[in-house]
């Protein structure tokens, strides 16, 4: 349908629609072109970055936790160990509503006060997208029944996790510690220390005793597993595995046995006990009491239990045999009388009088004996055998602090002894020079040496204030001959893959440069004080081997001058500690142990007897008749060593199925 | 006595057919169905949906490249009508999803009305121009203007941006091809630019977080952004070669959002790399040089201005989907022509390509 009339304008109307048709077909190429262009930049230009880009967003890693390492004692008894349990755990920023998330839950598992409280503090400590444990230990019904309703929780999960437990409790708590969550502090030191990648995943960290001191042996090394995984989070399958190594297993010189004999000893007293193996210085028992619950610490303490235990009267949370000070009283005395012996301050047949009290000359001050008509006239040996007072006091005058301390400070007293526990109190041997650095900033008068500060550091009070476990190791010194151990818990780190066994260096340390013979004189001066006329005549009947000892009594408050100390007028709390130390058999000692029971009073009357006890168990078996029934571990069979290995590669392969075995959700 | 008749048939489907674009549109469709086949994680079903609606479209193309070109074009108006009304009721009786009003229910389904718009428009503009071919004033491209400008902003009203766009590019196409004088277009883009600020303005939140998210998508890589993201991930990882059929990570870990419609570009690029976007590109480019050598050698007004903005429309289907997976342009509604999966867009699409060979047929 032409149309003739109009053809030469139709021509020029033709002409610029094809233009039209050639300008927008040319803006067409071009922007397709811009298209490719920019396909050719991503695609070619920033391929390797955006490869990048989709790996990461496949791929995550996993950690794999390995299983921490046992605790058992030197006859394979467990202490420490783990075990496999459902916990409940949110993920806030994976939640629309957190609290009625949390209210909701409290509907289908048992959630206690008590966990509400610790999950609002871990909330305030972990950051957003971290899961929180709501409830540990879920039981096998409710894990059922939260696997059940699991589709109505975004952000919730239950997870079989691996928890601690110490099968002893009380018993172990100041040897073991404790492991707990790791916290902002821990998270530094790992840094520090470049492991934070081996704790990826892994929530518990030593926090003090034994699993703080091996913590990296204990811990082991994380293992990953490469997911696939897709937009939402969902693993897809594993592209490659690389398995933990389990924490390696502690073998302890401790005997549980010993431990709980003495911790039934002392029943509800104070106090603290440290039993050695002086040929090789490990630690045979190691006892402080009160001790607590260290499950309490696992999960982090709720702030009223933890005043509780913090601000009890009786500090079950101090270490006293690591950390307490005390004065040594009379257990002093041997130490003394080696300084003595070794100084040439005295012979061994020299005879001094032991009078009912001692003064200074020029002064009115009476040194008291604790037996106020005196010993008469006795030797070294005797004066150790009765604990003359006198006799000290007036060696110690004569000698001065300056021969005192070089001799006595070789024994290990007031410097750590370098155990496996962190926290070691090095206690205070006095001397001129640690008098003036510790009175610096008072007047020159108080930080200056008075010849009369010596006397009473002669019969062990005064500045002097040792640990428990310094005179443990100082007495198994001495009972040595001088051959010096750092004692140690552990005796062996066990790598339960292959059984392959570190033992801890149980070679001496230092070997005293003293004559054998004052060793002698002085040994048998302390077994003289187990035998009749000794002050622990009484503990000393019917020994069927050899022990020797030394008590002490060390005053917690001062007697005035004229006032006689009566215990039943004093409160408890303020009464002498009695203290113990002792050692057998004297000709090839196997034990070496100081006790100290706090405000009981003499240490012939309440320390000594358990030293005896323990001795009589630990050499002959013998279990005291009224505590026969008492203990448990006394029971349990010992086993051989590869028996241990192989019970704990079964343990530790159920454990571990245990712990990759989650709930289906 | 068979053959005769098999060949008569042959040539009965055959003839309203373009070839050409029959062959483009045939490859297109292949590579649609080994992507769709891919983001559907092997399965069969919207294979064989697509299969049906793909027959459904060749149907409704083959009516409409038989029919005149004129005999289309008496449609325009009542067409028109019935779009503008069915805009003003979804203005006053719509459905709302997700804060805009686009649907309109009729009981039995619910139906998108400026879907009809974007062939009813241009069709109504062109019309136009070939009414008042002969006396073309100043004013009757005022009037275009309205006639544009009314649906456009309607369907703007919804809110829906990149529907009123195209739409109203369709309209603005039909313009272009009728001679609007090129003073008034370039000074239409300077105002246009202009008054960006204004429209910025005027534009709703999600709408402002999209052109935000286009110039920085790491601003919000978990919100907003998380979808150019992931897409953009998809197409640089493919890199030159592609990691292989059915083997795109991102596609099948879930991470390409909208992997079957909008975004199924990012799963044909993941796969098929640089080597097959180019394949993809140049084909689309066949299809719209086709597509413009038909309107070349169109016999009417109607013809080359329906011819052009079909074909310009095409174009700018492909060019936005791309360019928004690419990252280059921001995220609007526009499905990849041919290869994303939906009935709705592929009939359009159809009857438009139907419409252009119907142009095509009708020679001087």
């Amino acid at each position: 349908m032409s149309r003739p009339t109009r053809f030469k304008n139709t021509q020029a109307e033709e002409g610029q629609f094809q233009l039209r048709l050639v300008v927008a077909y040319a803006i067409m190429v071009l922007l397709f072109l811009l298209l490719v262009s920019r396909f050719v930049w991503l695609q070619v230009m920033q391929h390797e970055h955006f490869s990048t880009l989709a790996q990461n967003n496949r791929i995550s890693l996993v950690p794999i936790l390995p299983n921490r390492g046992l605790i058992v004692d030197r006859n394979g008894v467990i202490l420490a160990q783990n075990y496999s349990a459902y916990t409940l755990e949110l993920t806030p920023s994976k939640m629309p509503d957190l609290d009625a998330t949390v209210a909701e839950l409290s509907k289908l598992v048992n959630v206690t006060p008590r966990d509400l409280k610790l999950f609002k503090k871990l909330r305030t400590e972990s950051r957003n997208f971290e899961a929180i444990p709501l409830k540990a230990k879920l039981s096998e019904e409710e894990a059922a029944r939260m696997a059940a309703h699991a589709w109505r929780f975004p952000g919730v999960e239950v997870k079989a996790r691996l928890f601690r437990d110490y099968p002893f409790k009380e018993l172990t708590s100041h040897v073991l510690g404790y492991i707990g969550r790791i916290n902002t502090h821990d998270v530094e030191r790992l840094e520090e220390d470049d492991q934070t990648t081996n704790y990826r995943g892994t929530t518990y960290i030593g926090k003090t005793g034994l699993e703080y001191t091996y913590e990296t042996q204990l811990h082991g090394t994380v293992g990953f597993e490469e997911m696939e995984t897709d937009a939402g989070g969902r693993a897809i399958r594993t592209l490659r595995r690389t398995p933990p190594i389990n924490g390696q297993s502690l073998h302890l010189a401790l005997d549980i046995r010993l431990q709980e004999l003495a911790d039934k000893l002392f029943g509800k007293r104070r106090g603290a006990l440290v039993a050695i193996d002086p040929r090789d210085g490990g630690v045979l028992a190691f006892l402080s009491k009160p001790g607590f619950d260290p499950s309490l610490f696992i999960d982090g303490i709720d702030s009223q239990t933890w005043k509780e235990l913090n601000e009890n009267w009786e500090k079950p949370l101090v270490n006293r045999a690591l950390r307490g000070l005390y004065p040594p009283g009379s257990t002093f005395k041997p130490f003394m009388a080696m300084a003595a012996l070794e100084t040439g301050a005295i012979g061994p047949n020299d005879i001094r009088p032991a009078p009912g009290y001692f003064t200074l000359p020029g002064s009115s001050h009476q040194f008291r004996d604790s037996k106020p008509s005196g010993n008469g006239m006795v030797n070294l040996a005797k004066a150790i055998q009765v604990s003359s007072d006198t006799f000290f006091y007036k060696l110690a005058w004569d000698m001065g602090i300056d021969r005192i301390h070089p001799v006595v400070s070789q024994f290990g007293l007031g410097s750590k002894t370098g155990i496996d526990l962190d926290g070691e109190a090095a206690g205070v041997l006095p001397s001129k020079e640690w008098k003036a650095k510790r009175f610096a900033k008072y007047r020159p008068e108080v930080g200056r040496w008075y010849p009369a500060d010596v006397v009473s550091i002669g019969i062990g009070q005064g500045f002097n204030a040792y640990t428990p476990l310094q005179m443990a190791n100082g007495v198994a010194t001495l009972a040595n001959d001088g051959a010096m151990f750092n004692p140690h818990l552990v005796q062996q780190v066990v790598d339960d893959r292959h059984g392959k066994a570190t033992p801890i260096n149980t070679s001496p340390v230092r070997r005293l440069a003293f004559k054998p013979a004052h060793f002698e004189y002085v040994k048998r001066g302390m077994q003289a004080v187990l035998q009749p006329g000794g002050t622990a005549a009484r503990i000393g009947v019917n020994l069927p081997y050899t022990m020797a000892g030394k008590t002490g009594t060390a005053q917690v408050v001062q007697i005035k001058q004229g006032a006689k100390y009566n215990a039943g007028a004093l409160a408890e709390r303020y009464r002498d500690h009695s203290w113990f130390v002792a050692f057998a058999p004297v000709e090839a000692p196997k034990i070496a142990l100081a006790v100290i029971v706090e405000n009981a009073g003499f240490g012939a009357a309440a320390a000594a007897p358990i030293a005896r006890a323990l001795t009589d168990f630990y050499l002959t078996g013998k279990v005291p008749a009224d505590l026969s029934g008492q203990l448990q571990t006394v029971k349990t069979e010992t086993r051989s060593a590869a028996e241990i290995a192989r019970a704990q590669a079964e343990r530790a392969a159920e454990e571990q199925e245990g712990h990759d075995a989650n709930p289906a959700p | 006595m068979q053959t005769p008749l098999l060949k008569r048939l042959w040539q009965f489907v055959r003839e309203p057919l373009d070839g050409w674009l029959m062959l483009f549109l045939g490859l297109v469709f292949v590579l649609s169905m080994l992507v769709l086949y891919s983001a559907s994680n092997q399965s069969f079903d919207k294979i064989d949906n697509k299969l049906v609606y793909t027959v459904l479209g060749l149907v409704v193309m083959w009516g409409a490249a038989r029919m005149r070109p004129q005999s289309i074009m008496n449609f325009a108006p009542p067409l028109y009508a019935l779009g503008v009304l069915l805009l003003l009721a979804v203005h006053f009786k719509g459905v709302t999803v997700n804060g805009s009003t686009r649907w309109l229910e009729l009981g039995i389904t619910r139906i998108q009305p400026s879907e009809i718009m974007k062939i009813a428009l241009p069709m109504m503009v062109a019309w136009f121009f070939q009414r008042f071919e002969l006396s073309l004033r100043w004013w009757h491209y005022l009037v275009a203007m309205a006639l544009i400008v009314i649906p456009g902003g309607l369907v703007l009203k919804q809110p829906d941006l990149g529907t009123a766009t195209l739409i109203m590019a369709a309209g603005f196409f039909v313009l272009y091809f009728a001679g609007l004088s090129w003073k008034v277009l370039i000074g239409g883009a300077v105002a246009f630019a202009a008054s960006l600020p204004v429209v910025w303005n005027l534009m709703h939140d999600y709408q402002r977080k999209r052109v935000l998210t286009l110039i920085d998508p790491m601003e919000d890589p978990l919100g907003a952004g998380y979808h150019i993201i992931q897409s953009m991930i998809a197409i640089g990882s493919g890199g030159p070669f592609g990691k292989g059929w059915l083997n795109g990570t991102q596609t099948h870990l879930d991470y390409i959002p909208e992997r079957t419609t909008d975004f199924i570009f990012a799963v044909y690029s993941e796969e098929f790399g640089l080597i097959g976007n180019v394949i993809l590109v140049v084909l689309y480019l066949l299809i719209v040089s086709r597509g413009l050598m038909i309107t070349a050698r169109a016999q009417t007004l109607y013809g080359r201005l329906m011819g052009g903005t079909i074909t310009m429309s095409f174009f700018v289907y492909a060019f936005v989907n791309m360019g928004m997976v690419a990252g280059i342009l921001p995220v609007v509604g526009v499905p990849l022509p041919l290869v994303s999966y939906g009935g709705t867009a592929t009939l359009t699409l159809m009857l438009g390509l139907g419409m252009l060979m119907s142009i095509g047929n009708t020679r001087r």
